[in-house]
């Protein structure tokens, strides 16, 4: 980007760039990819673009905010706010993705949008529209001096996780028999069907995979924000879906990439522009989504003009 | 060796696996008629006849990818004609594909494990199968490559490792030699005699090498326009000279005569 910013200043000169924007900006990536794992997963297995996912993050972090609420310890709010996603995800695969499983992925999609909506509405009407306040992990927000620099705790721990995460994720599908197949499953779910493998295990399996991320990007998302209303995450969950689209959906490589890579985007601007130019940063966004598909319909991180692709 | 693994037991030696009158049409072209055919553990049992004689039909029949008209198909003595190829495949009975159905990004080694597996064998026990597979159909040094990579003959002999992983008591081998370079053929048929020999396992082999079919098949079932045309041992059908207008051509007719 060399083209003047809307100001009529050159946008070098209206960004502010510190290696603390950037720190803040690889965090905010490190938890938009596990976001995109977690959906790129079941997508691999089922073909199902789990709109939902956003909710399941709110479910959790409204776990860990009754939890503070009640004054409880830390760890029993994290072990609800795990509790509280694994419990949803499994309610979900059992109840809609299951007897769904077999219908076009435009249903699936549209089943997916209704359980999103659906979870909104009940939160709303347990919990208000006010929201609550998950507090209980508000001290990793205080800054750690690394190499001169001031950086938020959550930052490094959420790189951190992520990469846990991600290690722990290619171990599982490099190395165990439930990974491998899953990773069948993704390729041509039939043809593993019809050599024993068992696709609710395999789908159970990438639904309870992705519950755990969404606990754990739960957890991340409301140190940065711990006001936790009924639209907790829905705007990640939206962002984080373009940039699956925009890395490429059909490998869970590239839809991590692509999660990363947007959530690297909108931390790096929303923490480098003026606050009167960052309320642009969603349309300018969702400008270089639209872009990018247009150039790369199969996605920025796919090699164009591959048929045979490994999914998961 | 091999034969503590094999999950043959309650399996009664010389166990069968029978099709009875078995019919299908498809849009009124009759593909079977009323076929019948026994394949037997420790026999390797010939299936020939000219394209669209109904050989791959009564393969899809047997195991289970196609549902026939009329007829039955028995395992053991058991009637299974509606089960599906899964259920058919934890019940000892494999098949290989004309067309690969290898997961084309995952490892040579990954697709026989998987395989395995699937009929309820551990992981060690997998790995255990697909070394000694890969080893068996020579293909130990692609072990790592991913099975979108290999050549079409390599393919094909994937295809048989994976059928065999299931350590399965009959193995109905479709085309399992297309696409072999003519020198590799000998080498296959040593394979098609071990699965028989070391496997004990029935094999039921449709091939267009008839080279190959006269040397390893014990015994020889001829189609023609989805009826059985002729039974019996290489030998026998060699001089059946039905069989050789039918499939072999006019030329091997006059061959046949004149040799």
């Amino acid at each position: 980007m060399t083209a003047p910013a809307p100001g009529g200043l050159p946008l070098a000169e209206i960004l502010v760039i510190d290696w603390q924007t950037l720190a803040d900006a690889v965090g905010l990536g490190s938890v938009y990819a596990l976001m995109a794992v977690g959906i790129g997963l079941v997508f691999g297995v089922l073909r199902l673009v789990n709109f939902a996912y956003g909710q399941l993050v709110m479910a959790g972090a409204y776990a860990l905010a009754l939890a503070s609420e009640r004054g409880w310890p830390v760890w029993a709010g994290i072990l609800l706010c795990f509790a509280a996603t694994l419990a949803l995800s499994l309610a979900m695969e059992r109840l809609v993705f299951r007897p769904l499983r077999t219908q076009s992925p435009a249903v699936m999609l549209v089943a997916t949008f209704a359980v999103a909506f659906l979870l909104q509405s009940i939160a709303l009407l347990w919990f208000g529209s006010l929201g609550k306040i998950a507090a209980s992990l508000a001290s990793l927000n205080q800054p750690v001096t690394v190499g001169g620099v001031d950086i938020r705790k959550i930052t490094l721990v959420a790189i951190a996780v992520a990469a846990a995460c991600l290690i722990a994720l290619v171990a599982l599908l490099g190395r165990t028999s439930v990974g491998l197949h899953m990773r069948a499953a993704a390729i041509d779910f039939r043809t593993a069907r019809l050599l024993g493998v068992r696709a609710n295990r395999v789908i159970g399996s990438a639904v309870l995979v992705s519950g755990l991320l969404a606990a754990i990007v739960a957890i991340m998302l409301t140190v940065q924000t711990p006001l936790v209303t009924p639209e907790f995450a829905l705007r990640d969950t939206i962002v984080v879906l373009a940039g699956v689209v925009v890395g490429g959906m059909n490998r869970l490589l590239s839809a991590t990439l692509g999660g990363f890579a947007i959530g690297f985007a909108s931390g790096f601007l929303g923490g480098a522009l003026p606050t009167d130019q960052s309320q642009y940063l969603p349309s300018f966004l969702f400008g270089v989504v639209i872009l990018v598909l247009l150039v790369r319909p199969g996605g920025l991180f796919t090699r164009p003009g591959r048929a045979a692709v490994e999914r998961v | 060796m091999a034969d503590e693994n094999r999950q043959d037991d309650g399996r009664r030696p010389g166990a069968t696996l029978r099709a009875a009158g078995v019919a299908r049409s498809f849009a009124g072209v009759r593909a079977l008629r009323g076929v019948s055919l026994e394949l037997h553990r420790h026999e390797v049992v010939g299936l020939i006849g000219p394209n669209g004689a109904g050989k791959s039909t009564l393969v899809n029949v047997l195991s289970g990818f196609d549902l026939p008209d009329a007829g039955t198909v028995e395992l053991e003595g058991r009637e299974i004609t509606s089960w599906s190829p899964h259920r058919r495949g934890r019940h000892g009975l494999a098949r290989t594909f004309q067309h690969s159905h290898a997961f084309r990004s995952l490892s040579v080694r990954e697709n026989v494990e998987i395989a395995a597996l699937g009929v309820g064998a551990g992981a060690r026990e997998a790995r255990r199968r697909a070394g000694e597979l890969l080893d068996l159909l020579g293909l130990s040094a692609h072990e790592h490559a991913t099975a979108g990579a290999l050549s079409h003959g390599d393919e094909r002999r994937l295809g048989v490792a994976r059928a065999l992983a299931t350590r399965p008591a009959f193995v109905l081998m479709d085309e399992p030699a297309a696409g072999l370079p003519e020198s590799e053929v000998p080498g296959f048929e040593a394979v098609v005699r071990s699965v028989r020999d070391e496997h004990g396992a029935g094999v039921l082999l449709i091939d267009h090498n008839m080279a190959l079919i006269m040397a390893v098949c014990d015994r020889i079932h001829v189609l023609d326009q989805g009826q059985s045309l002729a039974e019996g041992t290489p030998g026998e059908i060699r001089e059946n000279l039905d069989v050789a207008s039918a499939y072999l051509g006019e030329s091997a007719l006059v061959e046949a005569e004149s040799g």
